[in-house]
């Protein structure tokens, strides 16, 4: 699904260069469930930005679901995200002024998908993360908890290739957290690829592989015996 | 562009802080406002002006004659001429696109003595030998009777046409009119109908005091030979008697043998160029209304333009949230631009409204209090609203431009890092 062959990146800061990501090499298959962790500064975000189509890479190549992604404009790669990927952030980003349902109609929104059909595929991933009641609430009507799973209604709703999603529990306590990575796992089984930027050792845990980073290289890339969050919940 | 979901988020966004939408829009609906009474203030002003020009033809000079001033082929200077019947011909075959030449006489004007008398009755009037086209070029209603035709120029009747001064003057109420006689120089000429012109300036009175006759019976009674005191001479519609003028006094030096170069010998007054003047006063008023009106239209502007650069400011993590869910740029950029121009047109439509309602105000305060001198029905037509409609779009795009420009141009990891 994802393929990153000797990935550089470096961010210039006045005359200094800092070389964030040294030659990343990283492959996921489909349905995997990728945690990547590293202490701050480990280039951990600036990965996923990349692969967010969010920045661009300096060099290295970078290939999604078969699709070379570089030399991008702006309407191009706006286009792919809303084609290819989800985003889950951990302060949420919801749309405070729209409705719960609204919010997840947007990616739709920008497909042209039609208003009537928007609107029940909102409500159809509304109540597979449990908040079909609340699809007319407002963000601030909602906790943390259930605004994270709006979220990743959202992300769902425009049925992307990958899922990625940045501490998305670095905003909750661990029962939401555990609640919100039950979800994810869910929707993990259900066949979906998801990267989870983290570096909460657990939530790591309840993933299927964890990436290591450390200075921008790869130190430890391992598959893991997932541990349920339905356990804890 | 009409999409129901864009339309609801441009109002969700204009009425999220109500006070500071209504707080740009003044600006703009200030602007309009002030473009459009100045507007309708230069308007009223060219009607008066205009209603004091009456429906006289402006597109006409006048031209009589002076002392020569340069000797010429043996004639002395200082020479007295008078203009003949024949010139008039002249100017007809010489100088083409010319609507009227009406060669004119005069008794009496300005200050003379009697001379005009009905039984025991006497006045001061003008007497003017006319062509009947005069009626043409200094409108006049006739109020009974008839005009002068042409037959009464070829057979020389001896008829006058008066005007309601006149019959005032020197007749008794409700006494008839028509058919009867006056003496005038001690001719007798019988009275063939009744005149009333439309005026509304200092002149008004006089003009209803003039006697219009034929011009050979004119010419016969006091005479004139074939002399021709002046003439009033009107161009076609479409061309101007400004750029004939110089033609015309050539054609009539050369048949009165006067120096080509001597400027003084014939008077003229050119009427269009005065017209013009005053019409290109009007065009200067309106460009002063235009621009003033403009000018605090654009410190509007800037207002609605500084408000969405703040809005945008705000709502910057919200536009990378949406790049990130995969909005094209050019989406967001037309989102800014129609919620500029939807603010601005609509302050604008209420500056319009405001400006409109203003005016018939002022209109009800004139109507009440009688006609103002040099002013009249301050209006502005439908033109004026579809160009200041047409302006408000135009700054609708202009204010809205620069902050969709900085919108897309934020890259959307930058703004989701606002916290």
């Amino acid at each position: 699904m994802i393929q990153i062959k000797d990935l550089h990146k470096s961010y210039k800061m006045g005359k200094n260069s800092l070389h964030v990501l040294k030659g990343i090499n990283f492959n996921v298959e489909e349905g995997e469930l990728v945690a990547i962790m590293g202490s701050s500064g480990s280039g951990k975000s600036t990965l996923l930005n990349i692969l967010g189509m969010l920045d661009e890479l300096d060099e290295g190549s970078y290939t999604l679901d078969g699709v070379p992604i570089k030399n991008l404009n702006e309407t191009k790669a706006a286009q792919y995200r809303n084609k290819f990927l989800g985003f889950v952030f951990q302060s949420f980003n919801l749309i405070n002024y729209k409705s719960a349902a609204e919010n997840v109609a947007l990616p739709l929104y920008y497909q042209k998908v039609p208003r009537k059909e928007r609107q029940e595929k909102a409500l159809k991933y509304l109540a597979q993360v449990g908040l079909k009641e609340w699809a007319n609430h407002l963000p601030s009507e909602l906790s943390g908890g259930q605004k994270q799973r709006v979220a990743i209604a959202r992300a769902m709703a425009a049925e992307p290739k990958v899922l990625l999603a940045d501490e998305p529990t670095g905003a909750l306590d661990s029962t939401t957290s555990y609640e919100v990575m039950d979800l994810i796992q869910k929707i993990n089984d259900q066949g979906n690829t998801i990267l989870i930027v983290t570096h909460e050792p657990d939530i790591a845990d309840m993933c299927k592989r964890i990436v290591h980073l450390k200075d921008g290289v790869i130190i430890e890339d391992k598959k893991i015996e997932q541990v349920r969050a339905a356990k804890y919940v | 562009m009409f999409s129901k979901d864009r339309w609801k988020e441009i109002l969700e966004v204009l009425s999220s802080n109500v006070f500071r939408t209504l707080a740009t829009s003044f600006g703009v609906g200030w602007g309009i406002f002030i473009l459009i009474i100045l507007l309708a203030a230069g308007k009223g002003l060219e009607n008066g002006i205009r209603a004091d020009f009456g429906d006289i033809a402006t597109n006409t000079m006048f031209m009589w004659s002076r002392n020569t001033t340069i000797p010429y082929k043996g004639l002395p200077k200082g020479r007295r001429f008078s203009f003949k019947l024949e010139d008039v011909q002249a100017i007809k075959d010489n100088v083409p696109n010319l609507r009227f030449i009406s060669p004119r006489n005069q008794l009496g004007g300005f200050g003379g003595g009697n001379n005009v008398v009905r039984g025991l009755k006497t006045g001061a009037f003008n007497v003017y030998g006319d062509y009947p086209q005069i009626i043409r070029q200094e409108p006049m209603t006739i109020t009974s009777g008839r005009f002068l035709n042409l037959n009464d120029i070829d057979d020389n009747r001896k008829i006058a046409v008066i005007g309601d001064g006149v019959k005032n003057e020197l007749y008794d109420k409700g006494e008839d009119v028509l058919g009867t006689y006056m003496k005038i120089q001690g001719v007798n000429f019988m009275v063939v109908g009744t005149y009333k012109k439309k005026s509304n300036d200092g002149d008004g009175e006089e003009g209803q005091k003039e006697i219009f006759v034929p011009f050979t019976a004119f010419s016969q009674a006091f005479n004139m030979s074939n002399d021709v005191g002046w003439m009033a001479i009107t161009a076609k519609d479409g061309s101007s008697i400004s750029n004939m003028k110089e033609k015309i006094v050539g054609v009539v030096k050369e048949k009165r043998k006067i120096h080509p170069d001597d400027k003084r010998a014939v008077g003229y007054f050119d009427l269009y160029e005065q017209f013009n003047r005053v019409e290109s006063l009007f065009g200067a008023l309106r460009w002063v209304a235009y621009f003033v009106g403009v000018l605090v239209l654009l410190s509007g502007i800037i207002g609605v333009s500084n408000i969405m650069l703040i809005v945008i400011k705000e709502r910057t993590k919200e536009i990378g949230i949406r790049r990130a869910l995969g909005e094209a740029p050019w989406s967001i950029k037309k989102q800014i631009l129609m919620e500029s121009i939807f603010l601005t047109i609509i302050s604008g439509m209420v500056g319009i409204i405001f400006g409109a309602a203003f005016i018939y105000g002022v209109n009800a305060v004139l109507d009440s209090v009688g006609p103002v001198d040099m002013f009249v029905n301050p209006s502005v037509s439908l033109g004026v609203v579809v160009s200041a409609l047409v302006i408000l779009i135009f700054s609708g795009l202009l204010a809205g431009f620069i902050p969709a420009q900085s919108a897309i141009k934020i890259r959307p990891i930058e703004a989701l890092r606002t916290e």
